[in-house]
């Protein structure tokens, strides 16, 4: 019987809110400790099953634009929202719409961290898995990345029915569905958007089969491109699911022509850059895979709006403030990028922390291109526990000193990046800093503002 | 003639996998400001190298089996090179990675990754966790009538290294694991030889050891710069290892 002890476990969580601790995964990591396969048990009551994706970058966004999808298609989501991604956050998401012998809820959708797939995922024997990517993120926490394959590629088979939906343009990834009969593939098209060469952060860059270095065709974000062995042991599979006749817009949004085997349509996102049009395809696919019409994936990825910090604007003391996560080299290397094409000088907020659910190493910022900002920044205020290395890193990278002000205290920081900036003041923090700076924004009644 | 300091980089598409590219920005930059041209020059798999054409060899951390790679490639193509620029008094910086394939070997199980023999030393995969973390470590340089320094980084290995009697470490552990955990010692030093598991990247956290790598590999006496932020990032890698600078700035 799980009934009492989904009590039990709801009746921690609301002592804990009480308590002021937040809480979002603390319910179901009690529930989990009584029940070991609640996961299990309480996914098998959603009558349409559920969808899970996991990534490096991107799970958040991704997940954001399936769950304005399905609640057109298919009724009430029931979804992890806030990135709270490990087991207790799954368990959290499904006990708080359990009710009975029942769950309020017609599908489920989760957002699965990549180091806890292997424990999730044969639990919730979801109908559909969309693997989006694999970067270099948190070596100190996650290891290197063929780890993180190998283990992906051993869960695999312990979800033998589910349908993958995979990234063609991500060799690590796309590897994982060799052996499979049914994968749905998805990728980028249009040469228009490469870069001249693989960015220093790129990671898997190598035949997976037999070690020699892949031939890129186009690269389009860190490793994603069109690549081939050129010994012919390994190549992109075709993806079913392509955007070409991408257009990005700044900061703003980005539009493409979405090709899929249901049709064709063009689509206008209100996310900006590169990375956007992945998650964006990503979010087809698996829409597609769960067998949602075209019409209400296009309704759904154009009504979505930036998910918590992930290209955000707020309003605060008069000024549009634009907040841009950060957490790995390749993630701020597109965030970067979509910065580099704002026109005129830029003022800017850089927020580099180092506590544990952003990488205790801060290393990484040397592996992200912050030379794309030498030349496009007026003003950059660096606060964050590790401020001062943050500073020394745009110094470097080619921002001349004087133009960088370090000041610790994040607080202390936006007021003083507000007090000069222009109208448009851009926020580029790290995980930990991100769920700060929007706690400092609310105390002082930002309003959520809408891309334009 | 301006003067010039030539860097080899080995494996640069590869061996990265901790920001090194920082360390070689840093050397580039710092030598540049005081007039120094720098010519660094990229040795992939297959090249050989000219230990006469450079005067600092780098050698960073890569993923597993991309170590693997450069190892056999190394002994196979540049060992002979190295040996003699090592020598001639060139400068040799293997940092995380490279560090342990300065050494004879790395045993992984059953596995046997061989190395440049270029110092006395081992590393065993050991059962038992990961050593990570912030790591501070005390150096003498220039020799016990020098100064003592601290260099400031971040160690991630999973190798436990063993340096024979004889060689020298680096530096003495002042927080962090170092390069078994137990010894107390961090890194290896044999003249020009120099190895360490501080990543983080070494140079930025540490740019005076930057600036002493620049004035030994050119033996050019080095003008002050304007090092308010380099100051302010080496207090800070500190801070987080827990060694707070007293007095001076190192």
């Amino acid at each position: 019987m799980i009934g009492p002890k989904i009590a039990a476990a709801r009746a921690t969580g609301a002592l804990s809110r009480r308590a002021g601790r937040g809480g979002t995964s603390l319910p179901g990591k009690v529930l989990l400790r009584l029940e070991p396969d609640a996961i299990g048990t309480l996914a098998a009551r959603l009558p349409r099953g559920s969808a899970a994706i996991s990534a490096t970058n991107g799970k958040t966004t991704t997940a954001a634009l399936v769950a304005g999808i399905l609640q057109r298609a298919e009724g009430r989501v029931v979804h992890n929202v806030q990135g709270a991604n490990m087991a207790g956050g799954v368990a959290s998401a499904l006990l708080d719409a359990a009710h009975g012998r029942g769950i309020d809820g017609e599908v489920g959708l989760f957002e699965i961290d990549e180091f806890w797939l292997d424990r999730i995922g044969p639990q919730l024997q979801p109908r559909a898995l969309l693997l989006g990517n694999l970067f270099r993120d948190q070596l100190d926490r996650y290891g290197e990345l063929e780890t993180i394959a190998e283990r992906w590629s051993a869960v695999l088979d312990r979800m033998p029915a589910t349908k993958l939906v995979l990234n063609a343009d991500d060799p690590l990834v796309a590897d994982l569905g060799v052996s499979r009969a049914d994968v749905l593939y998805f990728g980028i098209e249009d040469d228009t958007v490469a870069l001249a060469d693989l960015p220093h952060a790129s990671d898997s860059k190598h035949c997976r089969r037999c070690g020699t270095p892949l031939v890129y065709d186009a690269v389009y974000v860190g490793h994603l491109g069109r690549y081939h062995c050129p010994r012919g042991d390994s190549a992109r599979p075709a993806p079913h699911v392509t955007a070409t006749d991408i257009r990005l817009d700044g900061t703003r949004g980005a539009s493409l022509r979405l090709r899929t085997p249901a049709g064709d349509a063009d689509v206008r996102l209100n996310l900006p850059g590169l990375y956007n049009v992945y998650n964006a395809l990503g979010a087809a696919a698996l829409a597609l895979a769960l067998g949602v019409g075209l019409d209400d994936i296009v309704a759904g990825l154009q009504e979505v709006r930036a998910a918590f910090g992930r290209a955000e604007t707020v309003e605060v003391d008069g000024h549009e403030l634009a907040i841009l996560l950060v957490k790995n080299p390749t993630g701020a290397n597109e965030v970067l990028r979509t910065l580099a094409l704002e026109p005129g000088e830029i003022d800017l907020l850089a927020v580099l922390n180092d506590n544990i659910a952003d990488g205790r190493d801060v290393s990484w910022i040397w592996d992200a291109d912050l030379e794309l900002l030498a030349g496009g920044v007026r003003r950059v205020v660096c606060s964050g526990t590790r401020a001062p290395e943050l500073a020394l890193r745009l110094k470097y990278a080619g921002i001349p000193g004087e133009r960088i002000q370090t000041v610790d205290d994040l607080e202390a920081g936006l007021d003083a990046a507000l007090a000069d900036a222009g109208d448009r003041l851009y926020a580029m923090p790290t995980y930990t800093a991100m769920l700060a700076l929007r706690e400092l924004l609310a105390r002082r009644g930002a309003t959520a503002g809408m891309f334009t | 003639m301006a003067d010039l300091l030539r860097i080899c980089a080995l494996y640069p598409d590869v061996m990265n996998i901790y920001a090194d590219r920082g360390n070689l920005l840093v050397l580039e930059r710092r030598a540049g400001w005081r007039g120094i041209e720098v010519v660094i020059t990229p040795a992939g798999f297959g090249d050989r190298v000219d230990p006469d054409a450079h005067d600092l060899f780098y050698l960073g951390g890569g993923q597993d089996r991309d170590q693997v790679l450069c190892a056999k490639d190394l002994v196979e193509t540049k060992r002979d090179a190295l040996h003699a620029a090592a020598d001639r008094g060139a400068l040799v910086l293997g940092i995380c990675g490279g560090f342990q394939l300065l050494g004879h070997v790395y045993e992984l199980g059953d596995d046997e990754i061989p190395g440049l023999g270029l110092v006395d030393l081992k590393t065993v995969r050991e059962d038992g966790p990961r050593l990570i973390g912030n790591v501070a470590i005390e150096v003498e340089l220039d020799g016990p009538s020098g100064r003592p320094r601290v260099l400031a980084g971040f160690e991630n290995h999973g190798g436990r290294t063993h340096l024979g009697t004889g060689e020298q470490p680096l530096g003495r552990v002042l927080k962090g694991h170092g390069n078994d955990g137990r010894s107390g010692s961090e890194g290896v030093r044999r003249d020009g030889v120099i190895g360490t598991y501080l990543h983080g990247p070494l140079l930025p956290k540490n740019t005076w050891f930057a600036d002493w790598l620049i004035s030994r590999a050119t033996g050019v006496e080095l003008a002050p710069l304007d090092d308010r932020l380099e100051d302010a990032a080496h207090a800070s890698a500190r801070r987080a290892a827990g060694v707070s600078a007293v007095g001076s700035p190192n």
